[in-house]
């Protein structure tokens, strides 16, 4: 197959489009990268993500494929031949990571965002506090899922751990920006743990942001937004 | 040991009414309990304890929560009439549409429903800007699923019923037959198919229930600025 029968519409700091990756590195799919400038977006994301006009887009064989963890789930099954299994294979044990996933875009995200929007120190505090109620939880699952084993997958690295392992760089940058300690030693020390085996795994880390390099993004996003000039 | 399915949902919660539809469309056997939510059971505090929430689908003792997420559970765990294609291609745009009308239809809808005056008519420009793509991907196909109902018709399900009551308590057309031909249609083919004609909650209650729901937000619109 050739490499570029499969292609990604990304950007770079984007933890979405990092699921993507992952998933693709996992299965050893090549394909093509191409960085989207969100300024300004390309005909072929117009064209492949009408509805939404975002990336990531996985297109294999001219069918685009959107959001990012239906990309993760559809990569594991076009490649099912490919590279061990990403979901789990249990029925129930799939429901809990689908159901963590979710929380995790639902919950855990918007958390991490407000805490650096700069609504004032009072929401600062309540978002903090939200976001670590919130990855005591996630521990939890942590124990659970992973049954002593090194991931939320077990002994590889799987959906779940890639549904929240992406959003690690920006957890690390909003720390370093803020002054807070979110992911904690004695608070969750599975996942402190879990954090450094994610971030060194062969499939995460050449596609992971560097932390300095995504904290120099955030201030010019943030100076954007404050101008208006980004919503 | 025997199989013991259970749902908790309410009489009236759209999101319950997915996971009762695809059990009944399998033909598996469930008690189902019709929770009370300003008075929840022990049993769904305990089984929801992050959200507490309804629905939730028990599974021999184990809790599964999130209506998407227990549609594909009950797919994969009762093989028989699949809710989901073979092929990965189709599955992911089955989901995708299943997420679009969680993420962009029903917000849009909700806003339409509740929102007063200016900021009504802008929510429901969205909402109909929204529902332009249904009725684009409803081209050629009977139902989302293509011919027979599959993941996104039962996610998208309420519409055929909700949207009827929300119009009549608003006073305004949502979804017009010249507008929205096909998606008219579905919506009529989708309230009469088997299984899901019977278990509708009753119109005239749901009516005075989002009437109620309504209230408050007309009233904080009509309080002089």
């Amino acid at each position: 197959m050739a490499k570029s029968d499969v292609k990604v519409l990304g950007a770079w700091p984007s933890p979405f489009v990092m699921r993507a990756r992952i998933a693709l590195k996992i299965k050893s799919v090549e394909y093509e990268y191409l960085e989207e400038n969100l300024g300004s977006k390309s005909e072929l994301l117009l064209k492949s993500n009408p509805v939404h006009k975002k990336i990531p887009v996985l297109i294999h064989n001219d069918k685009p494929v959107c959001e990012s963890l239906i990309i993760v789930e559809y990569v594991d099954e076009a490649w099912s031949s490919s590279g061990p299994s990403i979901i789990p294979s249990d029925p129930y044990d799939r429901a809990v990571a689908r159901f963590w996933a979710a929380y995790v875009d639902e919950k855990l995200f918007p958390a991490l965002k407000s805490i650096g929007s700069g609504d004032g120190a009072e929401a600062k505090k309540a978002a903090i506090e939200q976001l670590i109620e919130g990855l005591v939880l996630l521990e939890d699952a942590f124990v659970k899922c992973s049954k002593g084993k090194p991931f939320f997958g077990g002994s590889q690295i799987g959906f779940l751990d890639i549904a929240f392992g992406c959003y690690l760089g920006w957890v690390r940058v909003t720390e370093k920006m803020n002054e807070v300690k979110l992911l904690d030693e004695v608070k969750t020390p599975g996942l402190f743990k879990w954090a450094e085996r994610f971030c060194a795994d062969a499939a995460v880390k050449d596609v992971m942001p560097e932390t300095d390099k995504l904290a120099e993004f955030a201030k010019v996003l943030a100076k954007l937004r404050a101008s208006g000039k980004w919503n | 040991m025997a199989e013991e399915v259970k749902l908790l949902k309410t009489w009236s919660s759209p999101f319950g009414l997915r996971a009762f539809w695809i059990l009944k469309l399998k033909g598996v056997q469930f008690d189902f309990i019709d929770e009370d939510l300003s008075n929840k059971s022990p049993l769904l505090l305990q089984s929801n304890p992050v959200y507490k929430k309804v629905p939730v689908l028990i599974h021999n003792g184990k809790p599964i929560s999130e209506s998407l997420v227990i549609l594909e559970y009950v797919d994969e765990t009762w093989k028989q009439n699949p809710l989901l294609p073979e092929d990965p291609y189709e599955r992911a745009r089955a989901r995708f549409w299943a997420k679009f009308g969680e993420d962009k239809v029903l917000v849009s809808i909700w806003n339409a429903f509740i929102k007063q005056g200016k900021e009504q008519e802008e929510a429901i420009g969205l909402a109909i800007e929204t529902l332009k793509f249904l009725e684009e991907e409803l081209k050629g196909k009977r139902f989302f699923g293509g011919e027979k109902i599959g993941l996104a018709d039962l996610a998208l399900g309420w519409l055929a019923n909700l949207i009827g009551v929300f119009e009549e308590v608003i006073g305004v057309k949502l979804i017009e037959k010249e507008r929205f031909p096909l998606l008219s249609a579905w919506m009529q083919e989708f309230a009469e198919a088997p299984v899901i004609k019977e278990s509708w909650p009753p119109h005239e209650k749901l009516v005075t229930k989002f009437r109620a729901i309504r209230e408050p937000y007309v009233a904080a619109a009509a309080q002089p600025k």
